[in-house]
């Protein structure tokens, strides 16, 4: 909605603050936009945070994606991607990078399925 | 380069890099799968307080460079080459990184520290990395490959140039986390990172952005990279650039606080910031209260001073003129990076030389204003600007009580409160909207279960790790890629056709042969640029142009830039076309380079031994335009070394001029002469030689003839000791004056030739 610039009538509460005082109140508004922000980073993932686990274990790319795409189409993205793999390089003893490789090739699902159903309600 | 071939400077071998060799990328991609990067993180550069450089003393220098080209007015002041304080930015895009590495190389030499590689459109709506080395258009397909053979050029680079080199490149779109990680692994420098970017001008779903970027902010953090914003683009965006300053205050704020909350310290958080306002907008006036108030409001923050972009168009000039006016708003107010956009972005993506210019462009301003805050300040009291400050800071309070009373960021950004072209409080609803479930990306966030765990360093959020039994979350897995850089994986080419082996295969007989072929971004792109003035009407002369260029044999040829000098009277043109032809070195003839006495060596000799004149332009000519170019201190001429000359004027018979010399004592003749038909010069430059051999005084005088069409070779054949053609300068003619008297008195090495 178009609106005429109306600043003079909406300032009058800010006139007597002094520029410090303006500053305060600046920033104090700034971190009331942003906290709900981060609130909802810190409790939520994405594929590509999920994918970026995989890469800081090591993993390659085209592995991370396959094995995301399918930790997502099974719906178990918020137990991390890297929980998944390492759920199943513990059970199968072996690295975590050979144990996303193995995911990516469709092996070893079952595991995964057994610990945390076969998806859909995280 | 030319001028610093004369001041006899050569450059050295510096690293792995010949100063005085291509960069091989053979060497570059061999073992690329093995390259790790030698540092992480930002680097500023190195202040030098009240630095002695040359005959001056600067208050805002930093550290000089190993190898650099010094700006052409250099010569005048010993070559020296003041480096600013602050970060000098160049943006390359072409698209191909083989062909943007030679580009950096050049940038670095001409002060660049901080090279920002601009992502191919399209790329960040991918979801997931790319790998490979893709072409791109307008930027290159960031991947691992291209990233870690930039960064390795670079660090060739910049052991070359003798100073860090910050590498950048962006942190967005809907691989933001992938993307920080890779960075963080390849040794990248710096990154765009601000969710509000993806949101309006990506169109990617806002949800998933802000969840993104916490991840990604604190990975970048982890690696120590700086961090720029995006807010500037409102103002490239927005109808009426100036009336968005509220907003932009409100932009900075939100990514600033929120990569805070990410875990990045303030010291590495940049707001990009453009002065939003170009003449003939009274623009200084209009900026100024802006960087002060964002100044006043982030002092704790980095601030990256960007030019203005919004309003440039073809014409180089004019852009140049705006950047300049935008760096006097940095030198007034502060700047710790100083960005620079290329003339020529008004009308391609940036050239080689373009960016050359426009890093020439930032070092000369702010070099030139190095301490104007000593004798220039501004007026905090003043009243336009301290009422314009308080009011800028009130009308972005003012746009934060609107979100918070409107429902904050999400239910702000759906109902357009942001890229609006009017002034907040204002609105003329033309702003960007999006809604929360929409764009790319829309619906993929989902919420951490009870369990949620990431065994890996430096993540963000929830993460439901073991108690107490680790260091490091990566224990858990025997380590991360952020801590182990062994663990990094490499993927090479996944396609055939579009990499850079197939690319370079393309251009490698102009290689393998040495074929010299123009190119403004690619190697052997071909083209080149045709300035020309028509005296023609606008539209007339544009399409005339094209004919004209056909007829140079210029192909697709376009009109880059065309202005009107005068509705009638004529236009001028920049016109580019692709010349379909190479040269071979092997087979040119170049002549000699000539070596001049330098200036300061001139005057000394001068001093040192006194040196007369006697001029005349003879025979029946009365031409005296080019001996006085020669002679007269105010064209630059030789008297400026002091050199003492006696000009006798026009039509002079050449005995007279000889006895002149004799009568005056002269060390050299100067004898100004056309070419005629009936060889009245030929006879004039014998007859005077001869006559000073009768009179014995040929070996006591240099006698030196000039004229448009005279050369060296013809006035040596007809008895003189040099002649001069058309465009000869004062400073050609006294060194080879000094020389030739250097050579009689057993001092030199004999008379150069010319």
């Amino acid at each position: 909605m178009a609106r005429a610039d109306e600043y003079l009538a909406w300032r009058t509460h800010l006139a007597d603050l002094t520029d410090p005082q303006l500053e305060i109140r600046f920033w104090e508004l700034v971190e009331q936009v942003v906290d709900p922000l981060i609130d909802l980073a810190r409790t939520h993932t994405s594929p590509s945070i999920e994918r970026s686990v995989l890469m800081r274990m090591g993993i390659d790319s085209l592995t991370c994606n396959a094995v995301v795409g399918e930790i997502d189409k099974r719906g178990l993205l918020g137990h991390g991607a890297g929980h998944v793999v390492l759920h199943c390089a513990q059970t199968w003893d072996v690295d975590v990078r050979i144990a996303a490789e193995r995911l990516a090739r469709g092996e070893g699902w079952e595991m995964v399925a057994a610990k945390w159903g076969d998806g859909y309600g995280v | 380069m030319a001028s610093d071939a004369r001041q006899g400077r050569r450059w050295g071998t510096a690293g792995e890099l010949e100063s005085e060799r291509k960069i091989d990328l053979r060497q570059i991609l061999d073992g690329i799968r093995y390259y790790r990067p030698r540092r992480r993180g930002w680097t500023w550069r190195t202040p030098v307080a009240d630095q002695r450089i040359g005959p001056f003393t600067y208050r805002e220098t930093s550290q000089g460079l190993r190898r650099s080209v010094p700006l052409p007015a250099a010569k005048y002041f010993g070559n020296i080459d003041p480096q600013p304080d602050c970060v000098i930015t160049t943006e390359i895009a072409s698209g191909r990184f083989e062909d943007d590495i030679r580009r950096m190389r050049m940038a670095a030499w001409h002060g660049a520290d901080h090279i920002m590689v601009i992502r191919t459109a399209g790329q960040s709506h991918m979801d997931s990395l790319l790998e490979g080395t893709p072409e791109g258009v307008g930027g290159i397909a960031v991947t691992r490959k291209q990233v870690r053979a930039t960064r390795k050029a670079l660090d060739l680079i910049e052991d070359e140039v003798g100073r860090p080199i910050n590498f950048h490149s962006y942190v967005s779109g809907v691989a933001g986390p992938e993307m920080a990680v890779m960075f963080a692994e390849e040794g990248v420098n710096g990154a765009h990172q601000d969710p509000q970017y993806n949101v309006l001008y990506r169109n990617i779903n806002m949800v998933r952005s802000f969840v993104d970027a916490a991840v990604a902010k604190q990975v970048m953090a982890a690696a120590t990279m700086a961090q720029i914003d995006g807010a500037h683009n409102a103002n490239a965006t927005a109808r009426e650039a100036w009336k968005v300053m509220p907003e932009l205050l409100v932009q900075h704020a939100i990514n600033c606080a929120y990569s805070v909350k990410a875990g990045m310290p303030k010291e590495s958080i940049c707001l990009s910031t453009v002065p939003p306002d170009a003449s003939p907008a009274p623009s200084v006036r209009m900026d100024l209260p802006y960087a002060v108030a964002l100044r006043d409001l982030f002092g704790e923050y980095k601030m990256r001073a960007q030019q203005n972009t919004r309003y440039i168009e073809s014409c180089g000039r004019e852009a140049t003129v705006n950047h300049v006016l935008n760096m006097l708003v940095s030198r007034l107010t502060t700047a710790d990076i100083q960005s620079t956009i290329t003339p020529d972005e008004g009308r391609n993506v940036p050239w080689h030389y373009n960016n050359v210019h426009a890093c020439n462009t930032a070092r000369q301003t702010l070099v030139g204003l190095d301490g104007l805050r000593e004798v220039v300040k501004v007026d905090r009291d003043a009243p336009e600007l301290r009422d314009k400050v308080r009011e800028i800071k009130e009308r972005a309070v003012l746009f934060l009580e609107g979100m918070i009373r409107d429902g904050g960021y999400f239910a702000a950004v759906e109902q357009g409160y942001f890229v609006d072209s009017g002034c907040y409080p204002e609105t003329n609803d033309d702003g960007i909207f999006r809604k929360i479930d929409g764009g790319v990306g829309a619906g993929t966030v989902v919420e951490r279960a009870d369990d949620y765990l990431a065994p890996v360093c430096h993540h963000f959020g929830v993460n439901h790790l073991p108690e107490g039994l680790l260091e490091r979350p990566c224990d858990l897995i025997g380590g991360c890629t952020l801590c182990d850089e062994e663990l990094v994986p490499f993927i090479d080419e996944l396609d055939p056709e579009d990499n850079v082996n197939v690319r370079l295969q393309r251009t490698a007989e102009l290689r393998e042969k040495g074929l010299i072929k123009p190119e403004v971004e690619w190697a052997g792109d071909g083209f080149v640029v045709v300035t020309m003035f028509l005296p023609a009407a606008e539209r007339v002369a544009e399409f005339a142009a094209l004919e004209l260029a056909k007829a140079m044999n210029l192909e697709e040829p376009e009109v880059i830039h065309k202005q009107v000098m005068h509705p009638a009277e004529g236009t001028l043109l920049e016109v580019r076309g692709r010349l379909e032809a190479t040269v071979d070195p092997k087979t040119l003839v170049i002549p000699e380079e000539t070596h001049l006495v330098s200036e300061d060596d001139i005057c000394t000799f001068v001093k040192r031994y006194g040196l007369k004149c006697v001029a005349a332009t003879v025979g029946n000519d009365e031409h005296s335009v080019g001996m006085r170019e020669i002679i007269d201190i105010k064209h630059g001429g030789i008297e400026k070394y002091g050199i003492v000359c006696v000009y006798l004027g026009t039509s002079v018979p050449v005995e007279k001029l000889l006895d002149a010399a004799i009568e005056h004592a002269a060390d050299v003749v100067l004898l100004s002469t056309v070419i005629t038909h009936g060889e009245v010069h030929r006879q004039n430059m014998e007859k005077i030689a001869d006559l000073a051999a009768e009179k014995g005084v040929r070996d006591k005088l240099l006698l030196i003839s000039g004229g448009t069409q005279v050369t060296y070779e013809l006035a040596r054949s007809w008895g003189m000791d040099a002649g001069f053609g058309r465009g000869t300068k004062g400073h050609q003619v006294a060194s080879f004056m000094v020389e030739a008297l250097r050579a009689r008195r057993g001092e030199g090495e004999g008379a150069a030739a010319t």
